[in-house]
């Protein structure tokens, strides 16, 4: 529809067809629907900018201030700049095993939150009798308080009552208690091989495991359940195993929605903070950059420091994401 | 191969017995698994409960005995009552909480629900845009955004303040809260706004008269949702909130309450199940509400 010249036209127009005034006022309506639309987003726009987009670009500012805790309430958007945060921040090894460790975790956690996922949702495909109560049963590690239930795993896992040491040397022979989240570094003989492993990196992947499958379980339920059976029953009738069946028709369907859930549980897991700081307070091998963060602020008082620990982490997020994303693109390419 | 029985023929004689095998084992397997996955959700729920009504005597002098001997109560009077009665003060905590979530939730949907509608009905300047701001939001750790608001909370005297504390949940909840209901008004037949014009309503009209009304059931599981997130949160409340420990909320007075060694920890249980019992109890409730608004449109894969 040729608005500009209409409005800017009104004699050509009174001479149009009767579909003239027709189409001024669907105009109207729909400038007025857009004024409309642009009123009832602005609380929201207001809200977000105010608390969470400000924020983030004063955050970059910050990380080119000098600014230390003590001062945070006269802090000023216009003290000099200056790049010693982030030199500090770079040079320091601690910026380097951070990382590494961030990216350990991460990628622990999210191959063990899709896998259990993908075995719970296949477990739970056929129905059954009480399917409904042990679906939502499996949400709950995913719903409850993640202090309580990093409080409970605190405490199943202690050396000295905790129920799963006392298992542990009851029923599977285990020498000493194992300090699943104080030890950072256990050994462990299989088949006479001795392995040295990082024993408290290992438990935080198991419970983020154990706290976030649920969430890809969700979704690859849901997936499963819109599912066409009819490829499958093919399949089948062509002679498929079970194992073909789901290897062959089932995963490449369900490709999508694992892609998307590891980009998702990527990003979150890489900025998360909670669960180890409520687990191990980032000691033991443990400390993920977020907890470095967290420490820079609040131990030592350095905010500008904090800052730029931060912007470094999104850096290497981004970073990672664009990889990932390059590498999806090449493979539809190719395929 | 020729065919033997109800099986159908197939090429290689491995591949047959592999598939009986397979028939045979994955039907087992999937109990088993099935099995697996409930024990090691439900342990940690179960001892949760079990050492919160177990007094502390027994749980130190048979560590690894699951079964409920003995039972007290003590535990949550002891974590419930106001520190100068001699208890924790878990009662004023869930008081602030309630207040802190409660305040989030409403806030949220009174910003979220125009602008869910304007999302998924008005074509307003922006409008592709805004869900990739959105979704940026959520890329960033709740760290990086948490040092400005910090300093800036400090300087406004909101830090340390529950209405601070509801400004942060609210604007992390909003994005959230129009992704979940933006799915649910669109499948408001426009036809039925459209009659509600034509008998004279504004937008605002059939917004308030015909959608929200409508979309009810996607409300209240938004709300539901923001509930918990407002409840089970941690970070922003340890980082505002912990020198003022009139204004903890659970989640934190838990946290704090559990690094110290005074505090037995059967009765730090007792204040677990204490937060986490709303949570589940709601989540029971609207179970399939809040599945289904969570992945709508995951379903397209």
């Amino acid at each position: 529809m040729n608005t500009a010249t209409q409005r800017d036209d009104p004699e050509q127009q009174g001479r149009r067809s009767a579909a003239g005034p027709r189409a001024r006022r669907t105009v109207t309506l729909r400038q007025r629907d857009a004024r409309t639309g642009f009123a009832l987003m602005s609380p929201t726009l207001l809200i977000v900018l105010a608390v969470v987009v400000l924020p983030l670009l004063w955050s970059v500012l910050i990380s080119f201030q000098r600014l230390r805790l003590i001062n945070v309430g006269r802090a000023s958007l216009f003290s000099p700049l200056t790049l010693d945060n982030f030199r500090r921040v770079v040079t320091s090894q601690e910026l380097w095993t951070t990382l590494r460790t961030t990216i350990l975790y991460t990628a622990g956690s999210v191959a063990l939150v899709i896998f259990l996922g993908l075995l719970a949702a296949m477990a739970l495909r056929r129905p059954f009798r009480g399917r409904t109560a042990v679906r939502a049963v499996m949400l709950l590690p995913y719903i409850a308080p993640v202090v309580a239930v990093t409080f409970v795993w605190r405490t199943l896992l202690n050396p000295q009552f905790g129920v799963i040491n006392q298992w542990g040397q009851h029923f599977l022979g285990w020498d000493r208690p194992i300090a699943f989240l104080t030890q950072a570094h256990g050994h462990l003989s299989i088949l006479g091989l001795h392995v040295q492993v990082p024993t408290a990196l290992l438990t935080v992947i198991a419970f983020e495991g154990w706290r976030y499958f649920p969430f890809a379980f969700l979704f690859l339920m849901a997936r499963l359940e819109a599912m066409p059976g009819d490829v499958e029953e093919a399949a089948r009738v062509d002679g498929a195993t079970h194992w073909q069946n789901f290897r062959f028709i089932i995963l490449p369907q369900l490709a999508p929605v694992i892609a998307l859930l590891a980009v998702l549980r990527t990003i979150w897991t890489f900025n998360e903070f909670d669960d180890i700081f409520l687990l191990t307070g980032g000691s033991a091998g443990t400390r993920v950059a977020s907890v470095r963060v967290y420490d820079l602020l609040t131990v030592q008082r350095n905010v500008g420091a904090a800052s730029a620990q931060s912007v470094v982490l999104v850096v290497v997020l981004l970073g990672m994401l664009a990889g990932y994303f390059l590498l999806l693109r090449r493979r539809g390419e190719r395929a | 191969m020729t065919t033997t029985q109800n099986a159908p023929a197939r090429p290689l004689g491995r591949r047959w017995s592999s598939d009986r095998l397979q028939r045979r084992a994955f039907p087992i397997l999937r109990w088993v698994v099935i099995a697996a996955l409930l024990l090691i959700i439900l342990l940690p729920f179960y001892y949760m409960f079990l050492l919160s009504v177990r007094p502390i005597e027994r749980l130190l002098a048979d560590p690894s005995s699951l079964l409920p001997d003995s039972l007290t109560l003590q535990t949550y009077r002891d974590v419930l009552l106001p520190v100068d009665s001699g208890g924790q003060g878990f009662a004023s905590f869930l008081a602030n909480s309630l207040l802190v979530a409660i305040g989030t939730v409403l806030l949220a949907l009174v910003i979220a629900i125009p602008g869910a509608y304007a999302i998924s009905r008005l074509p307003f300047f922006g409008r592709r845009q805004v869900s990739g701001l959105f979704l940026a939001t959520y890329l960033f750790p709740a760290i990086v955004v948490a040092i400005p608001l910090f300093a800036a909370f400090t300087r406004l005297h909101l830090r340390g303040s529950l209405v601070g504390l509801i400004l942060v949940y609210v604007a992390q909840t909003v994005p959230v809260a129009i992704y979940m209901m933006r799915n649910y008004f669109e499948t408001v037949p426009q036809t039925v706004e459209e009659a509600g014009m034509v008998d004279g309503l504004g937008r605002l009209g059939v917004l308030w008269r015909i959608s929200i009304p409508l979309a009810m059931p996607s409300i209240m599981a938004t709300g539901l949702f923001i509930f918990m997130i407002a409840w089970n949160e941690f970070l922003f409340a340890l980082l505002f909130l912990v020198d003022h420990r009139e204004n903890w909320t659970v989640s934190l007075g838990l946290s704090q309450l559990s690094g110290s060694v005074e505090v037995p920890t059967t009765v730090l249980m007792a204040g677990s199940v204490i937060i986490t019992l709303p949570v589940i109890g709601l989540f029971f409730f609207t179970e399939r509400l809040l599945t289904g608004g969570l992945t709508a449109g995951a379903e397209k894969g």
